[in-house]
C-alpha cells in the first residue's frame, strides 16, 4: 500500500485546490472566450480592436511570465494605489492579493485568450442559411444566438475546448510558485522533506492523468450530444 | 371593412455599394393571390423577396404588411435601417419564408424545427404547437418523419418539412425562394405539389420560380423581372400568351 508518509491528507487537500482552481479558471476562461469572439466579430472597432489586443498579448507571453506579473506586480500596483489614494483623499484602502484568486484570474486571463480563437473559428463556421432563417422567423438576437447559434457552434468549437481544457488542467501547476497550497506544492514540500521525488510526484502525475482522462471521456460524450443530426462520413 | 392587403410594396430600390439591383418594384396582393417572380439569375428576384421580410433592407420603398408600414431610419453612416427592431420581428413572423436551401435547422428534429418559432415567437402553448405541427406534417405528407433529423432526409422531405414550419406560423403571406431549385428533379413535382395545393386552399403566397409551368397552372399573377424592373406583368395569360415586352418573348422562347 501506497504510504504517503502522514502526507496524505495534505495531497489531498492540494487535489482539492488544484481542481477548484481548474474549474473556476475554465467558468472564467469560457465567459471570456464568447465576450472576446463576440467583440472579434463585431462591427464595432473599438470592441474588435480590444479582443484583438487581448488575445496578441496573452497569447505572446509566457504563462509563468503574466502569473509572476500579475501576482507580484499586481500587489505592487495595488500597494501604489493604496499610497495614493490615502494621500490624495486620506482613504484607507488597501487588500491583498489572494493566491487563490490571482491564480484563477490569471489562468482564466490567459486561456480566454485561447477560448477566443477557438469560438471565433467555430462561430465562423455555423452556416448562414441557419442564423437567416432564425431572423427569417423573428427570433430576437439573444433567441438566435441561444437556440441556433450556440449549439451549432458548440460542435465546432468542442474538440478545441477540450484541448484548451486539458492544457489548462496542467497549467494550474503553476500557481505553486505563487504560493498556492495546490497538489503540486505539496508534493514538493513532501519530496524535499522526505527525499524522495518518486514516492510523491509520481501520485501526483497519476492524479492528473486521472482527471485528464476522464475529461476525455466527458468531452466525448458532449461531442456526441453535440453531433446530434449530423451525418459523420466515415 | 374589407380584407386588407396582406402586402402591398411601393417602389422598392435596392443598391449593393454601387451595384443598383431593384430599381423600382410596386407589388399589391391580395388575399390568396399566389404571386409567381420570373426572370433570369440576377434580374433581382430572390433580393426583391428578401427585401419583403427585411433580410435585406431596401434602400427605399414601403413595405405593408396588413396595413402596418415598416419604419425605418437612418444610421449614423446614413444607411436606411428599420427603425424599431420588435416591429421587424413581429413583421417577419407573419411572412414566412420557404428557403432554397431549406435551412432546417440542423440540430433539431423536424418536429422540433417546426414547433420552435411557434412557441418562442408566438408564444403558442407546446401542447397546442406539438398538435398544429403534427397536423402540417400530415398535410405535407411527412408525418412518420418527425423525429428525423434534417440530414436523414431526402432534399424533397427536406423542403417539405420546411413547408410546415412555414405554415406552423399561420403567417398572412408565405415566401418562397426558389423552393425547388436546390432538388434533385424527381423530388420537384412532390415540392410542387404541396404548394399547388397550398395555393389551391387560399393562401397568399409569393414565389419565386424557375418552374414555369408552375407560374403559369397556379399563380394568379405572374411579374417578370429583368434588371431590376418589372419587365411584364399581369395573370399568367397574358405574360406568358400575349406578352408586350421583347425580353418576356426571349425570355419564354426555347434556346438550344
Amino acid at each position: 500500500m501506497l504510504d504517503l508518509k502522514g502526507y496524505g491528507p495534505a495531497l489531498m487537500e492540494g487535489a482539492v485546490v488544484t481542481i477548484e482552481l481548474a474549474f473556476l479558471s475554465l467558468a472564467l476562461s469560457v465567459a471570456l472566450g464568447l465576450l472576446g469572439a463576440s467583440a472579434k466579430l463585431s462591427q464595432n472597432r473599438l470592441a474588435k480592436g480590444v479582443a484583438t489586443t487581448y488575445t496578441t498579448l496573452i497569447r505572446g507571453v509566457p504563462d509563468l511570465v503574466m502569473m509572476l506579473l500579475f501576482y507580484y506586480g499586481g500587489q505592487v500596483a495595488v500597494n501604489m494605489l493604496s499610497d495614493y489614494i490615502w494621500e490624495a483623499y486620506e482613504i484607507d484602502f488597501f487588500f491583498q492579493f489572494d493566491p487563490f484568486i490571482s491564480g484563477v484570474v490569471t489562468i482564466g486571463l490567459i486561456f480566454g485568450a485561447y477560448m477566443t480563437e477557438t469560438f471565433r473559428g467555430a462561430f465562423l463556421a455555423v452556416e448562414k442559411g441557419q442564423i437567416e432563417a432564425a431572423r427569417a422567423y423573428g427570433f430576437t438576437r439573444f433567441h438566435t444566438f441561444r437556440r441556433i447559434m450556440l449549439p451549432q457552434m458548440m460542435r465546432h468549437a468542442l474538440p478545441g475546448l477540450g484541448n484548451n481544457w486539458q492544457v489548462l488542467l496542467k497549467t494550474t501547476a503553476l500557481v505553486s510558485i505563487i504560493g498556492l497550497t495546490d497538489m503540486v506544492r505539496v508534493a514538493e514540500e513532501a519530496a524535499k522533506a522526505e527525499r524522495m521525488p518518486f514516492h510523491f510526484f509520481i501520485p501526483v502525475a497519476f492524479v492528473y492523468l486521472a482527471l485528464t482522462a476522464g475529461s476525455e471521456l466527458f468531452i466525448k460524450w458532449l461531442d456526441k450530444r453535440a453531433n446530434v443530426g449530423v451525418v459523420q462520413g466515415s | 371593412m374589407a380584407d386588407q392587403a396582406p402586402l402591398i410594396c411601393r417602389d422598392i430600390h435596392k443598391t449593393f455599394d454601387q451595384l443598383q439591383v431593384l430599381k423600382g418594384i410596386s407589388l399589391e396582393t391580395r388575399k390568396g393571390d399566389v404571386v409567381s417572380l420570373i426572370g433570369s439569375s440576377g434580374s433581382g428576384k430572390s433580393t426583391f423577396l428578401r427585401c419583403i421580410n427585411l433580410l435585406e433592407t431596401p434602400t427605399s420603398g414601403d413595405i405593408i404588411v396588413h396595413g402596418d408600414p415598416i419604419r425605418f431610419t437612418n444610421n449614423r453612416k446614413g444607411e436606411r435601417i428599420p427603425a424599431d427592431n420588435k416591429q421587424v420581428e413581429l413583421i417577419r413572423a407573419k411572412l414566412s419564408m420557404v428557403f432554397q436551401s431549406f435551412n432546417l435547422w440542423s440540430h433539431m428534429t423536424v418536429l422540433e424545427n417546426i414547433i420552435e418559432a411557434p412557441i418562442h415567437v408566438l408564444k403558442v402553448p407546446k401542447k397546442e404547437a406539438i398538435e398544429r405541427a403534427e397536423a402540417y406534417l400530415n398535410k405535407v405528407g411527412i408525418y412518420e418523419r418527425k423525429d428525423y433529423y434534417p440530414a436523414q432526409m431526402s432534399g424533397g422531405q427536406q423542403q417539405r418539412a420546411a413547408i410546415a414550419r412555414a405554415l406552423a406560423m399561420e403567417p398572412e403571406v408565405m415566401l418562397f425562394d426558389e423552393p425547388t431549385s436546390a432538388l434533385d428533379p424527381e423530388l420537384v413535382g412532390e415540392v410542387l405539389k404541396v404548394m399547388q395545393s397550398l395555393a389551391e386552399e387560399g393562401r397568399t403566397m409569393i414565389v419565386v420560380t424557375h418552374e414555369m409551368a408552375f407560374a403559369r397552372d397556379v399563380s394568379s399573377q405572374v411579374l417578370f423581372l429583368h434588371q431590376g424592373v418589372i419587365e411584364e406583368q399581369g395573370t399568367p395569360e397574358k405574360v406568358f400568351d400575349h406578352p408586350d415586352s421583347e425580353r418576356m418573348k426571349q425570355f419564354l422562347a426555347p434556346n438550344f
